[in-house]
């Protein structure tokens, strides 16, 4: 049911960890439905790009995956670049996800998205993001 | 690579005897069985073999033993088929909410037609209460449907007190012994019950293929119309080879419980003792005493099942788990959650299923295994993480 991609980040995941003095963090998802994810970037204020990306994820095989995945994606790049990921982009990267699966992708990319909204807050930069748009994004 | 079956509560391999008789039906016997002529005789002969062998298994009748497709379709025909047989005596019917889906949504398909559906609650371990039993009981209750052992946790259910009771206040009784034949003795005059179902290929038998135990001058309706095979509850050309199938695999199932069952019990215990010593965090679901030989239900904390599951199958062991992933549903399962379980602990839970084939040696791997598993996706798991530092789960 898995593609071999998302078997190959499932068991050897990238940039597994977390950044002490990251630039944001944010963490999505819930324990009801058994997925939690959790971001950290440190990003160069000059230069806005994303120096470093690590995750930490609780939740099945397509969690792991579109977390691992979605750092690749956006490890070296700028803010801008890492704000226009969708989850389709992530799923695709990964040759698919099982239909039922999908919303993993959409967690991942709120991941990032929450991420970055608390780097938004710490460094005073307008990049569009707002709060009201996490509101669901609690863990319960 | 090693290649471990841990999974014999979800399906079982079909024995040697069992494909040997199979062949030799599929080869030799093609005559349908309602045929008088020199082909069908055999046929018919064949089947009402495996009855008496079915029969005496559960220590029935052969004239109480209906063949039917599968587990799931003994199930339905006793539900359905009773309640709707009896709607005029009462409208309200008892079951558990532990029960396998094939109990379970029978009776929410009855809901809809208008009965009443009364689930009793379990305890920690999931196990019904005959207190909560009694005070179900009402004037108008036509059926009661309880498993005889539950299929995720292998707790054994009370299911001759119920009996009694039912027998006493002439209640219809029906047992879902699916999990239990072939592991625990399975006695329908010892449990009082009027239905009693089971399936081939929990045990080592055809898929494809179960029993509808049906008590003499008890009422149910056939879900199908057509021929008049199986005293019309079940029309339908008989699947003659799954039916022999059955009879092989039963005979030998109870014959060789004496010597299997405390076997897996065995391997069983050294399987939960290990993995709960080796392994911080983990807890045993469902009871220590009461419980089917050949299952192992353990919660690995703080990850989740689906991922223990994938990775336990890159190491060979092939096992299931009750984590919302795995459920095909946004929760994890019914049975866990009815069971009072955290959504941490009912997502984290992985259950392993001994057989035939299981050996002391794999259970020593098993142990040896699964300690690096959990490390490795604890390592990556931000609850993990917050339990370490006390910090709130989730």
């Amino acid at each position: 049911m898995y593609t071999d991609k998302v078997l190959d980040h499932f068991t050897n995941p990238r940039n597994v960890g977390e950044i002490e003095d990251a630039s944001g963090v944010g963490e999505v998802g819930n324990m009801k439905c058994g997925d939690i994810m959790k971001m950290y970037l440190k990003i160069n204020d000059e230069s806005n790009v994303i120096e470093d990306v690590t995750f930490k994820t609780f939740g099945c095989g397509a969690a792991i995956a579109t977390s691992s995945m979605s750092t690749e994606m956006i490890k070296g790049k700028s803010i801008d670049e890492a704000l226009s990921l969708t989850n389709k982009a992530i799923a695709d990267a990964l040759d698919g996800l099982p239909p039922v699966k999908m919303h993993c992708s959409v967690l991942a990319e709120e991941a990032l998205k929450a991420a970055l909204l608390d780097y938004q807050k710490k460094s005073g930069k307008n990049l569009g993001l707002n709060d009201d748009d996490f509101e669901d994004w609690d863990a319960e | 690579m090693r290649s471990i079956y841990l999974d014999h509560a979800a399906t079982t391999p079909v024995r040697e005897e069992v494909i040997e008789a199979m062949v030799k039906v599929l080869r030799e016997n093609y005559g349908n069985p309602s045929s008088i002529h020199q082909f069908g005789r055999p046929s018919r002969k064949l089947i009402e073999e495996a009855r008496e062998k079915v029969a005496k298994a559960i220590n029935a009748d052969p004239r109480e033993i209906i063949f039917v497709g599968s587990g799931t379709e003994a199930d339905n025909l006793a539900i359905l088929g009773s309640a709707r047989a009896n709607k005029k005596k009462g409208n309200h019917l008892i079951t558990t909410s532990v029960e396998h889906h094939a109990v379970l949504d029978a009776f929410k398909a009855l809901e809809k037609e208008g009965f009443e559906v009364t689930y009793l609650p379990v305890d920690g371990e999931g196990r019904i209460s005959v207190a909560d039993f009694k005070n179900a009981l009402r004037d108008n209750t036509i059926l009661v449907s309880v498993m005889h052992a539950n299929n995720e946790v292998g707790t054994i259910m009370p299911v001759e007190e119920i009996g009694a009771i039912c027998r006493e206040k002439k209640i219809l009784f029906h047992v879902d012994a699916v999990q239990a034949v072939g592991k625990i003795p399975v006695d329908v005059t010892q449990i009082n019950c009027d239905f009693l179902a089971l399936s081939g290929h929990k045990i080592y038998g055809p898929k494809g293929i179960g029993v509808l135990y049906m008590r003499r001058g008890v009422r149910t309706q056939p879900l199908y119309h057509g021929g008049g095979q199986e005293r019309k509850l079940r029309p339908g050309t008989e699947n003659v080879p799954n039916i022999v199938g059955l009879g092989v695999a039963i005979e030998l199932a109870v014959a060789e419980m004496e010597t299997e069952s405390p076997r897996l019990a065995k391997l069983r215990d050294k399987l939960i003792d290990g993995v709960l010593s080796t392994i911080p965090e983990t807890r045993l679901n469902g009871p220590r005493e009461g419980r089917l030989p050949h299952n192992a239900n353990i919660s690995i904390v703080y990850v989740e099942g689906e991922a223990l599951l994938l990775t336990c199958d890159m190491k060979g062991m092939s096992c299931s788990s009750g984590s919302a992933c795995t459920s095909g549903s946004l929760d994890p399962s019914h049975v866990l959650m009815a069971m009072g379980l955290s959504h941490t602990i009912a997502h984290g839970s992985l259950r392993l299923s001994l057989g035939h084939s299981t050996t002391e040696d794999d259970i020593d791997y098993i142990i040896r295994e699964l300690k690096p598993i959990a490390d490795r996706l604890r390592a990556m798991s931000p609850v993990w993480e917050n339990f370490q530092k006390g910090l709130p789960i989730a």
